[in-house]
């Protein structure tokens, strides 16, 4: 038995049987996670795609069933930035109806409709395994052919400690158009572990923001997997500001000609958080292309990492892909790992790759503080421009001033 | 009034000032010239705040206020400018709200009341306009893709909006044709009154033609060799300073 298992594993055969959904693929998963317990939890066996982000914290915290809501969750509700669009709201993994603004078509909970897709890897993620075996609830949002289905909120929040598994499933018909909009925050020491399964079909478009500011006890784990079909976009983008650790997986195909894939991301850390970005972009058509821009700003001892993979399979000629890590160290205590990966059987692609690590410019601060803006100030506003070009890729104006809002609020936090 | 009193400064190990001595009354533009490495810039950065330089001995008092105890910004707030030789550029930050944002900072400093967006910008516009410069300044980012004559202009735009009480002028006519030597020496004769003082580091006379200093002296090996009136600057024009080194040598 690997460490930190034995607790979730105990727990799913408490519940078996009264779990929602495919009860096989629920037993195949829980075996898969009893040999590979949790990623970092045993000595003898490292997985390499967990190289620098250890759950051992995770299996010391020994997270119990969530027992009664700590906080108010309408607390952490109204301090959130959300927009004026339907929110579909999950409080402590459980979809709260009562504090939801349904949209008006498309929408099932998981408890109901349970569905674990296809494209998922139990076996070969312990954190999906982990997720495959408990998951009790999730959001299901289908947009028809041909439909513009506007902003839908995503909203989890913790009340209290506790692990919480949603499976969120979100699939667009051919030509449909749809934002999600991620937003997770919370209370207490818990670990949120998300998974979600999209598809986006011929000539669809789903942008997807995540705005993860979760408490600063919180564990937050988050795996993707997205299909994109011919013509069709999938254009991210991830704020990680919250979370003792966080790590964000995603990890998309390319599966018809001329698909497009953008898995941006800024990540701003400060104390002992840890936030890991790892992505895997498989080309598997021709004339696709992918892009990521990642930013990490670390203050404290803080600790940041990207690991970005690019696969062109034989077939993906014309394949454009980008990928470009820039981390600013604010501390000398701070640091960035940044592991980016090519691999490439096609012969006429453009792939590219690069990483910077810096500091703030003494010119920069020297020149800012020289017109009598004081020091913080200045680092603050040094800092929002390193960030401005990730941001600029969120297109939506209104979304992308509750991202720097958010990033703002960061930023008064850490002088109070 | 500015008065420097012995000031010697190093970079590293390297002494650069060796005793500098020099005062400024209010109202008066000086300007000190002297060959290259005589330590010109180093004292518009040790006046400034730079943390490169350690101020190893010597006092610098601007209206009775200790500068050396001062961070750079504090130093800004009591009414110091420096007129950058190599302006900063800084991508992402908007010209407009950089200059909003240090106005207000000093006017904090100075328990005045911030200016929003719009007063901003009619203030800003107002200074675009009677420096002749575009307007599309203030909406690009800071120097970025700004010609060596933009730069510049846009140090005069910064000196226009905050209004220091002593700017010092680092080379800032060094690259200028003479249309754009001309703005630079009418921001700072509209900045002239008797609260007002100046020091211009130059290399060259012509810029003197349009700015017409109360003094000029020069430096060299980090101290003052000589003090004079306008026509000293003329004289250096004719004759070069190697002599005058010599002579004091």
């Amino acid at each position: 038995m690997s460490i930190g298992a034995t607790g979730f594993l105990q727990r799913y055969e408490g519940l078996a049987g009264r779990l929602p959904g495919d009860s096989a693929l629920r037993s195949a998963a829980a075996a898969a996670f009893k040999l590979s317990g949790l990623p970092g939890g045993t000595q003898q066996r490292r997985i390499e795609a967990w190289k620098y982000t250890s759950l051992r914290s995770v299996a010391e915290a020994n997270f119990q069933p969530a027992t009664a809501p700590h906080h108010e969750v309408e607390t952490v509700l109204a301090g959130l930035l959300l927009l004026d669009a339907p929110r579909i709201v999950f409080a402590d993994g459980t979809l709260r109806a009562d504090l939801s603004v349904m949209p008006p078509t498309g929408f099932a909970s998981f408890a109901d409709q349970p569905d674990f897709g296809t494209l998922s890897w139990p076996d070969r993620e312990p954190m999906v395994a982990l997720n495959t075996m408990l998951a009790q609830d999730g959001a299901a949002l289908h947009v028809p052919a041909g439909f513009g289905a506007g902003i839908v909120q995503l909203v989890s929040i913790a009340t209290g400690d506790g692990d919480f598994h949603p499976r969120h499933s979100i699939r667009l018909a051919k030509g449909a158009r749809l934002t999600v909009v991620e937003i997770s925050a919370g209370q207490g020491r818990y670990l949120l572990n998300t998974v979600a399964e999209i598809h986006v079909a011929e000539g669809a478009h789903l942008t997807h923001i995540r705005l993860q500011d979760e408490a600063a006890t919180a564990f937050h784990i988050s795996t993707t997997y997205a299909d994109v079909e011919t013509g069709g976009t999938y254009d991210s983008f991830t704020l990680n500001l919250g979370a003792k650790l966080s790590r964000t997986e995603v990890r998309a195909q390319l599966s018809g000609a001329g698909a497009i894939v953008h898995l941006n991301a800024a990540q701003i850390l400060t104390g002992s958080q840890h936030a890991d970005f790892t992505t895997v972009v498989g080309h598997a058509a021709p004339g696709c292309s992918s892009r990521q821009t990642v930013k990490n700003v670390l203050n404290g001892r803080s600790r940041g990492v990207f690991q970005g993979k690019i696969e062109v399979a034989r077939i993906a000629q014309k394949t454009d892909g980008y990928q470009m890590n820039q981390a600013l160290l604010l501390s000398p205590d701070a640091e960035i790992d940044c592991k980016p990966e090519l691999e490439i059987f096609a012969d006429d692609v453009k792939c590219s790759h690069g990483a910077t690590v810096g500091e703030l410019d003494a010119d920069q601060m020297f020149y800012l503080r020289s017109r009598g803006i004081p020091d913080a100030e200045a680092r603050s506003i040094l800092v929002r421009a390193f960030l401005a070009e990730a941001l600029d890729a969120v297109a939506d104006e209104t979304i992308r001033n509750r991202l720097e809002t958010a990033v703002g609020q960061w930023w008064e936090r850490q002088k109070a | 009034m500015l008065e420097i009193k012995g000031l010697t400064a190093s970079i590293g190990d390297k002494p650069i000032l060796n005793g500098v001595d020099l005062t400024v009354p209010p109202g008066e533009v000086h300007a000190i010239m002297g060959p290259n490495g005589a330590g010109k810039s180093t004292l518009g950065y040790v006046l400034s705040g730079r943390e490169d330089y350690t101020v190893t001995g010597g006092t610098v008092t601007f209206n009775g206020i200790n500068l050396l105890d001062l961070e750079p910004e504090q130093r800004a707030a009591t009414g110091v400018f420096l007129a950058f030789q190599a302006p900063v550029e800084l991508p992402g930050v908007n010209n407009a709200n950089f200059l909003r944002t240090a106005l207000n900072a000093i006017r904090r400093a100075h328990g005045e009341s911030e200016l929003d967006a719009v007063q901003f910008l009619k203030l800003a516009r107002a200074e675009t306009k009677r420096l002749h410069m575009p307007d599309d300044m203030l909406k690009r980012n800071v120097n970025v893709g700004f010609s060596g004559g933009e730069k510049k202009r846009n140090e005069v735009l910064q000196m226009a909006i905050l209004r220091p009480k002593l700017a010092i002028l680092d080379e800032t006519d060094s690259g200028l044709d003479i249309d754009a030597l001309k703005i630079v020496a009418d921001g700072v004769n509209a900045l002239r009154g008797p609260e007002f003082s100046a020091l211009v580091i130059t290399h060259h006379q012509r810029l003197l033609d349009y700015l017409v200093p109360h003094r000029v002296h020069v430096l060299a090996n980090g101290r003052i060799l000589r003090s004079g009136g306008p026509e000293l600057a003329k004289e250096l024009e004719k004759s070069g300073y190697a002599g005058m080194i010599a002579e004091a040598a």
